[in-house]
């Protein structure tokens, strides 16, 4: 049924394996020494260098395994930051009492009113251009998107009954957190932070292409990509490698993130994710305009999760099998999160009226 | 409706405010004392102290925020560091070219965007709707600045029919070449603002392509381009306004970078400039701007969803 999306999923995790697997590759051996300039300025491919030379001398080829290292840097360590900050806060957020919280999500709003990568200049301007800021400012920056889905999330699963059914039994508020909040939005969380892996390693370079992120003479791709406008014309392969890199490293996250979306969330929750799975619906029906009665599609206003009902007919048709949930998910042995019939995520139908 | 208004524009005022605070707070816990940049290694105190009396940081930080965010209501921004000169008038002289940049690239992302979209939607099962798919996965994963790089060395430096960069000094009273010094720019923002737009516009018109509504309406004995154009239309068009508003910010910010490629002087190379050489006048002003500016989009665009669809105001809209 979702044979598309795990499509997605082979695909990007296959682009990011192999370039992780170049990056650890970079660690044990590289081609030509970082800052060999025997092979003479912007010389073509050959010789031994496998996309030709850049206009200090330098193996490309080395340089873009070396900036290989700074993108899984700034994408991993973007994301942990963001993670960590934003899924504390946002729980925080998501229990606090109803004044608090509308605070919070003031905050939040604004926070991000401020684009990521201008919050990052900012943080640049004082603290000096580095990877380490670089990576810190994007994963603040991240935070607070991260931090606004978390609390959304958590009021959701918040206001279920089997919240107030296992607060009945006498869960305490963590093991409530642990053993119901955390699993039902780890899924939709870890979509999320995969889709920020990606916008983490496009900021980096663009900071970097700015001049504000990672200092020469680390090659960052950013870089490498500012460095070769200049002489784009005699030496394609310099202004060309970079851009291919970072857009099949971003890529593979995206696909990743489709994939896992579909595996971890068949119930989806919001965004353009909703109708792409309705996509794989009906192109899967196209032929047989199926009679969808309890169909009710009713557009979400996209700036937030909204409570919808889940059409019956719809989960278990998108349903991974519980063999694909156990792979990914985060508490094995849990009750699969949002896994139809089991611990029904969302009201049935009849909820709406 | 009366009510919502109200309610949304306090949360503007309310945001506004506290944006101003947060960018005044952040500036101000950077390491670095902005004296410095603006004088000389092995100033004496005297000079240090009548620089702190210049700059107005010699009063504590809440007198200081005080001061800055009324001079910012009466739009003075105080005077950049380097070229000491008034901010103000620096961001306004930079809008004439990030303005039109930003909208125009706005515009021809919707132009594309809509109908792309939309045809991807309706037509899922033609084989032109997984090609749509795809390009526009690709362009979400493509950074501005590279298109813009390649658009350069392809239409600039190849085929060299539009300029590589720069802006007419006497900006718009010779219109045709300021058109050209944007062609560029303009096109490089679009095509990346209209991939992500294309995954929306599709999103949002399947959302509606399966609603009861539409049926009824089928079944009324509407043909489906009339039932899609009458009732489709607008509902559908809920949560891409509230996404467009979302990228008219991104938009904007596109054009920052893309300025740099393109060696526009915009808003983007002013706050680049004043961030290489601390000018912190400068960065606050610009960022004070361009958040004013992203709020006041927001609020538009909460205001445009609940015009179309009023059911938005009876739902909890906190």
């Amino acid at each position: 049924m979702s044979r598309r999306r795990s499509l997605h999923l082979a695909i990007g995790l296959t682009l990011v394996l192999i370039l992780a697997g170049a990056v650890v590759v970079s660690y044990f051996w590289l081609p030509f020494p970082p800052d060999d300039t025997s092979g003479g300025r912007l010389s073509p491919p050959g010789d031994g260098h496998l996309l030709g030379t850049d206009k200090l001398g330098r193996d490309l080829f080395t340089q873009l395994l070396l900036g290989g290292r700074i993108a899984f840097a700034t994408g991993l360590g973007a994301v942990a930051v963001g993670g960590v900050l934003g899924v504390s806060l946002g729980l925080l957020a998501g229990f606090a009492t109803r004044w608090l919280d509308d605070a919070a999500a003031v905050a939040l709003d604004i926070l991000i009113a401020f684009p990521t990568l201008l919050l990052a200049m900012i943080i640049v301007a004082g603290a000096g251009a580095s990877l380490g800021t670089a990576i810190l400012a994007i994963g603040i920056g991240m935070a607070a998107i991260v931090a606004r889905l978390t609390r959304v999330l958590v009021k959701q699963v918040l206001s279920r009954d089997y919240i107030t059914t296992a607060r009945i039994a006498g869960v305490s508020w963590p093991g409530v957190v642990l053993s119901h909040v955390l699993p039902n939005i780890g899924p939709v969380l870890l979509v999320n932070l995969a889709l920020q892996a990606g916008l983490a390693v496009l900021a980096e370079a663009s900071l970097s292409y700015l001049g504000l992120g990672t200092p020469p003479p680390n090659a960052s791709w950013g870089r490498m990509l500012f460095e070769a406008q200049a002489t784009a014309l005699t030496s394609p392969l310099a202004a060309l490698a970079p851009g291919l890199a970072l857009v099949a490293l971003v890529i593979g996250f995206n696909l990743t993130a489709d994939g896992l979306r579909d595996l971890t969330d068949p119930t989806r929750v919001s965004g353009p994710s909703r109708a792409s799975r309705r996509r794989t619906l009906q192109s899967d029906s196209a032929h047989q305009p199926a009679p969808r009665a309890d169909a009710s599609h009713q557009p979400a206003p996209a700036t937030g999760p909204s409570p919808e009902s889940r059409p019956a007919t719809e989960g278990p048709l998108a349903a991974p099998s519980s063999g694909t949930v156990a792979t990914t998910d985060p508490f094995p042995g849990q009750v699969p999160p949002s896994s139809p019939g089991q611990v029904p995520p969302s009201d049935p139908p009849s909820g709406r009226t | 409706m009366p009510r919502y208004l109200v309610r949304r524009t306090a949360i503007l005022l309310v945001s506004l405010v506290l944006a101003a605070v947060v960018l005044f707070v952040l500036l101000r816990l950077l390491p670095g004392d902005p004296v410095n940049a603006l004088l000389p290694v092995g100033a004496t105190p005297e000079q240090i102290e009548a620089a702190r009396r210049e700059l107005g940081t010699d009063v504590s930080l809440p007198v200081q925020f005080l001061r800055w965010l009324g001079d910012a209501f009466t739009l003075d921004l105080g005077r950049s560091l380097i070229s000491t000169l008034p901010v103000g008038p620096e961001i306004a002289g930079r809008l004439p070219v990030t303005v039109p940049v930003t909208l125009a690239a706005f515009l021809l992302a919707v132009v594309i965007a809509v109908p792309v979209g939309a045809l991807a939607a309706i037509r899922a099962d033609r084989w032109y709707g997984p090609i749509i798919n795809a390009v526009a996965q690709l362009g979400i994963a493509v950074p501005a600045f590279w298109i813009g790089v390649l658009l350069v060395t392809v239409f600039a430096l190849r085929l060299q029919v539009l300029p590589a960069g720069g802006f007419p000094p006497d900006g718009w009273s010779q219109p045709g070449p300021a058109i050209e010094a944007i062609i560029l720019p303009v096109v490089t923002v679009a095509l990346v603002m209209s991939a992500s737009l294309i995954r929306y516009v599709r999103a949002a018109t399947l959302g509606v392509l399966g609603a009861d509504y539409l049926r009824t309406a089928r079944a009324l004995g509407e043909s489906s381009a009339s039932a899609m154009w009458r009732h489709g239309l607008r509902n559908a068009s809920v949560p891409v306004i509230a996404v467009l508003a979302v990228e008219l910010a991104t938009t904007f910010l596109g054009a920052v970078v893309v300025e740099s490629v393109f060696a526009l002087p915009g808003l983007g190379s002013l706050l680049v400039t004043g961030i290489r050489q601390h000018d912190y006048p400068v960065i606050q002003g610009v960022m004070l701007v361009s958040t004013a500016a992203v709020l006041l989009v927001g609020f538009l665009g909460d205001i445009a969803q609940r015009l179309i669809d009023p059911r938005l105001l009876q739902r909890g809209t906190s």
